[in-house]
């Protein structure tokens, strides 16, 4: 079992090697990103079947410092964790070589590269089995990444790169670092246990600053005002954007979040010594004004990027209501939010790539050419805003329960604003697609789903110029079609990644 | 044989450097240099192996019975100290041979390692002896030597920076030894044991004070704690880079040891923070020197002298810990020395690979050499990331006991303060990567990467600090041992 584990974290490395040694051939490459994507699958797959039967696989790699210790341990939230990150590794993969080709982008041996370390610290998070551990792979994940952000290597890349880096290390070096020392100070272990390790060890007055510096110091969260990276990192490829800062970054930072208050705090101790109320409304701060920001913005991965912001403080917000129904919520929120934001940035790239717009105002028309993107992304917003027949139902549904049980009715109205707020600002982009009146002098850019460019050379002339443009790649359109069936899966089928939650929130 | 180590680590490199001056040429003074060196790690590895088990080692020089004869004492302590100055040096003697010989002159080489053996045997010998004037003879012959060294750099002003370096050098060794003599005034002995147990009973007397006052005047001009560091930027910039490297992680590092050796051993921990305020006095100057020197280091074009104020700073660190007057900040302090020694070291030899290939260490002169040089250029980063004090390095190990002290203490803002340094020098360090990797060559085609002979120990380095980074249980526990056999004291 412990062999499962090092070879999740392993795997990517080895696949990193790979791409590397078939740099001169891109198929090959390309393939070995694949393979390497689907191995990471099955491996996560199978840690899934054993902890879901209760098994708790933990090993020791090394001790830097007496008591301190780099440890792997699978436990469910973990491994629900794990398990999106790698399945959408392999969706995204797919999705990019249609991207990157299709986009002409460079250097696109560096991008696999550090897109597969960037898994590898993903699964070194998930795996984490305590703080310390979790803090390293979590600084690995910002390295590892900032190449990605600034692969145009533009002045403007550039100042984005400086900005991610900036947010993430102070944050994470002057509040998170501070936090997992005290917790060092106070409790002598930073090892993550069932019921958190902290009652008894400290007074209840430094529960919530201690709970603050974690909630704020993992920037990854973007809880407002430390948000700023998120917007900044966009100017990466689309697949960047869609893998890694609508799933496994960011959550690998509301993961961590939830993780720290399940596990090192427990959130029983939360609730009693009530240190996360005022949290919860920094959460809530962040959900409505992320909503209301999103609103402003004309730039279509700009938009989603806000819309993100407010998203992951949802699953802050379900950790800081510190009950059973709360972290539930919490825990299926990072599952939900993953699928149907990624099918987002997705449809947002695939129209980069095949109409060259990226802003919402100039999409009118756009979904007829392009009826499955547009409509993947109007499934896609449904799964965000929480409506079903999708998978984001459910999250909102045990969150706001949970806030019910926790007696803030107060949270349950930000809840409905927001996602009144977010169907406004998101169902913008289907409607303009499918009912906006095309301009003129668009025809023939488009060259719509599939990459059939032959019909639309027919039917609009100038062979010309239309050779410039491709038509949204078959991977890409693929893998927006797997994302998009997905959301839909788990409005019918929640059931393992509930169950998993269950375990965590039952301990 | 065995026996004997404690004064053959002295005089081996000591009888090894005159005889640099006989041999005619440079790489056979080189080769001499490297033997003397490594047979000088040797030695400190097995004194270390020593104290660990038997205990604390006494050694009579000519056999003359301490306290009126004088005695080389090991412990713990400089134990640990002898493994950090002759480990470094060991790994700059062959570093040495190529860079030396692009920036110093053919017939001065003999003369380069002759100096760079005696201000190793001079830092070897403030180290290990258990004499209070024998400590000032050894800072005299390092620092002499150290004068030399640095005025052999290639630049004009590696003249001037000597001389201000030799100024103030001999102030604060005017200092140091106008305070051994009023000690000796009042306890008509020199011997640091003797010392320790006949202090107490003169603890009240003026003139003790005042000698007190002195010694830390003159230890902190030596050790360059703000704002006596004055003398400190020029010289580290201006020297030839492998001196630079072999002083930024050894002569700072000996000062350091000599004041805690004089205030905690032979003062005593109570005599030094409960009638001196030692602890209260040092720490608002180690919180402006991390904080001040942190952010002028951003302002730096040149690189060597960005990381020169970076030391500043850096001491300002093991000063910290010093002043939380606990256990856990002494074991940071002392973890320190040794981490920031193998992060300073590392950085500097890779300035020195830049120096050799390009000639120059201006920031503006090194973009694009992330390309151009990858070995070098991926050393500094590792190094870099290192002093920043990303985890898995040895940088994070020391700031994991400075937060600890601080938080022990209840000082949180100290603590914050510590940490947002932290991110100061992830700006200095990232101005240089910036410049590195994301801006265009624009010097000749034909720069290649730096000769292994460079690359080897800068790597030997930053090994070391990825090394101890993931397993620092031995060198923490090292260190722990040390900070209670001094906040102990040996007096009676």
């Amino acid at each position: 079992m412990t062999t499962l584990m090092l070879l999740a974290l392993a795997v990517p490395v080895a696949g990193a090697a790979l791409i590397a040694l078939l740099r001169k051939s891109p198929n090959a490459r390309e393939a070995a990103s694949l393979v390497t994507a689907g191995a990471l699958f099955a491996i996560v797959l199978r840690i899934y079947r054993a902890v879901s039967g209760g098994a708790r696989p933990e090993i020791t790699l090394a001790e830097p410092l007496p008591g301190i210790r780099i440890a792997l341990e699978a436990e469910p939230l973990g491994v629900l964790f794990a398990l999106i990150a790698s399945f959408l590794w392999i969706v995204t993969t797919a999705y990019s070589i249609g991207y990157m080709r299709g986009h002409h982008e460079k250097n696109q041996t560096r991008f696999y590269l550090f897109f597969a370390f960037a898994i590898a610290s993903v699964m070194g998070v998930a795996f984490a089995g305590n703080l310390f551990t979790l803090f390293a792979f979590y600084e690995v994940l910002s390295l590892a990444t900032f190449p990605l952000v600034t692969h145009a290597g533009t002045e403007k890349a550039k100042r984005a790169g400086r900005v991610y880096l900036g947010v993430l290390f102070s944050t994470s070096v002057v509040f998170q670092l501070l936090g997992i020392v005290w917790v060092y100070a106070v409790a002598g272990t930073v090892d993550f246990e069932p019921g958190g390790i902290l009652r008894g060890n400290v007074g209840a007055g430094l529960v919530p600053v201690l709970l603050a510096l974690f909630v704020f110091g993992i920037g990854k969260a973007a809880v407002m005002p430390f948000h700023r990276w998120l917007p900044a990192a966009m100017v990466a490829p689309t697949p960047v954007s869609a893998l890694l800062h609508a799933v496994a970054v960011v959550k690998a930072g509301v993961f961590a979040v939830l993780k720290v208050t399940v596990y090192v705090f427990g959130f029983e101790f939360v609730a009693e010594t009530g240190a996360s109320v005022w949290l919860m409304w920094a959460a809530a701060a962040t959900i409505i004004l992320g909503s209301l920001v999103a609103f402003t913005k004309d730039n279509l991965k700009a938009r989603l990027a806000y819309s993100t912001v407010s998203q992951l403080s949802y699953v802050v917000l379900g950790a800081m209501l510190a009950n059973g129904l709360g972290v539930i919520g919490s825990g299926m929120h990072i599952a939900m939010h993953a699928f149907g934001k990624i099918t987002l940035f997705f449809c947002a790239g695939a129209i980069m790539v095949a109409a060259h717009k990226s802003e919402v105002s100039q999409l009118n028309g756009l979904g007829r050419r392009m009826p499955v993107t547009f409509a993947a992304f109007l499934i896609g917003t449904l799964s965000i805003v929480g409506l079903p027949p999708t998978g984001g139902a459910w999250s909102k549904w045990f969150l706001g329960v949970g806030s019910v049980e926790a007696g803030q009715i107060g949270l349950v109205a930000v809840l409905m604003l927001s996602s009144l707020l977010s169907l406004a600002y998101l169902l913008e982009i289907p409607l303009r697609g499918f009912f906006g009146k095309e301009e003129d002098g668009d025809h023939g850019r488009v060259h719509g789903d599939g990459g059939a460019p032959a019909e639309a050379h027919a039917q609009h002339g100038a062979p010309g110029e239309a050779h410039a443009h491709h038509g949204a790649p078959r991977w890409s359109v693929a893998a927006i079609a797997v994302t998009a069936a997905a959301c839909v899966a788990l409005f019918v089928y929640p059931e393992p990644f509930y169950r998993l939650m269950t375990m965590v929130a039952g301990q | 044989m065995s026996a004997h180590l404690p004064i053959l680590q002295v005089v081996v490199p000591l009888l090894a450097a005159p005889l640099c001056l006989f041999l005619k040429r440079g790489r056979v003074a080189w080769g001499l240099a490297v033997l003397a060196s490594w047979a000088a790690l040797a030695i400190a590895i097995a004194l270390l192996g020593q104290v660990t088990q038997q205990g604390v080692l006494s050694y009579a020089i000519g056999d003359w019975a301490p306290p009126i004869g004088i005695e080389y004492r090991v412990d713990i302590v400089n134990a640990w100290v002898l493994v950090i100055v002759s480990g470094i040096g060991a790994i700059v003697a062959p570093y040495a041979m190529a860079s030396v010989e692009r920036e110093v002159e053919a017939g001065r080489i003999p003369l380069f390692y002759a100096a760079y053996l005696l201000c190793l045997s001079g830092l070897l010998g403030i180290t290990i002896t258990g004499d209070m004037f024998n400590v000032f003879v050894f800072l005299e012959i390092s620092s002499l030597s150290a004068y030399a060294l640095i005025a052999l750099g290639q630049a004009r002003r590696a003249l001037t920076s000597a001389f201000r370096y030799l100024i103030m050098g001999s102030v604060g060794a005017t200092f140091i030894v106008i305070g051994i003599g009023l000690l000796y005034v009042m306890t008509g002995t020199l011997n640091m044991v003797d010392l320790a147990q006949l202090l107490p009973g003169v603890w009240d007397s003026r003139t003790v004070r005042v000698a007190y006052g002195f010694l830390a005047v003159g230890f902190c001009l030596k050790l360059a704690l703000f704002p006596l560091h004055l003398w400190l930027p020029n010289a580290y910039t201006y020297a030839p880079s492998a001196v630079t490297a072999f002083m930024a992680s050894t002569a700072t590092k000996v000062a350091v040891y000599m004041l805690l050796r004089f205030f905690l051993t032979i003062f005593g921990p109570v005599f030094s923070f409960d009638v001196m305020a030692l602890d209260r006095v040092v720490l608002p100057l180690a919180l402006v020197a991390i904080a001040s020197m942190s952010l002028v280091a951003i302002f730096q074009v040149n690189v060597k002298r960005l990381l020169a104020y970076s030391s500043v700073a850096q001491i300002g660190y093991m000063i910290l810990g010093l002043s939380f007057a606990t256990v856990t900040g002494l074991t940071a302090t002392l973890l320190h020395l040794f981490n920031h020694a193998l992060m300073k070291g590392a950085l500097f030899m890779a300035m020195g690979c830049v120096m050799y290939r390009i000639g120059s260490v201006h920031i503006n002169a090194m973009a694009g050499l992330g390309r151009r040089m990858p070995w070098t250029m991926a050393a500094f980063v590792a190094g870099g990331l290192s002093l920043v004090g990303v985890p898995l390095t040895v940088g994070f190990v020391s700031k994991w006991y400075l937060i600890l002290g601080a938080l022990e203490r209840g000082w949180w803002p100290v603590a914050i303060l510590v940490l947002l340094a932290s991110l100061l020098a992830l700006v200095y360090i990232w101005r240089v990567v910036e410049a590195a990797y994301f801006r265009d060559f624009p010097g000749d085609e034909l720069t290649r990467e730096a000769p292994w002979t460079l690359l080897g120990p800068t790597w030997a380095l930053v090994a070391l600090n990825l090394y101890f980074g993931i397993d620092a249980g031995r060198t923490a526990g090292i260190a722990r041992q040390a900070a209670e056999v001094l906040m102990a004291g040996i007096g009676p």
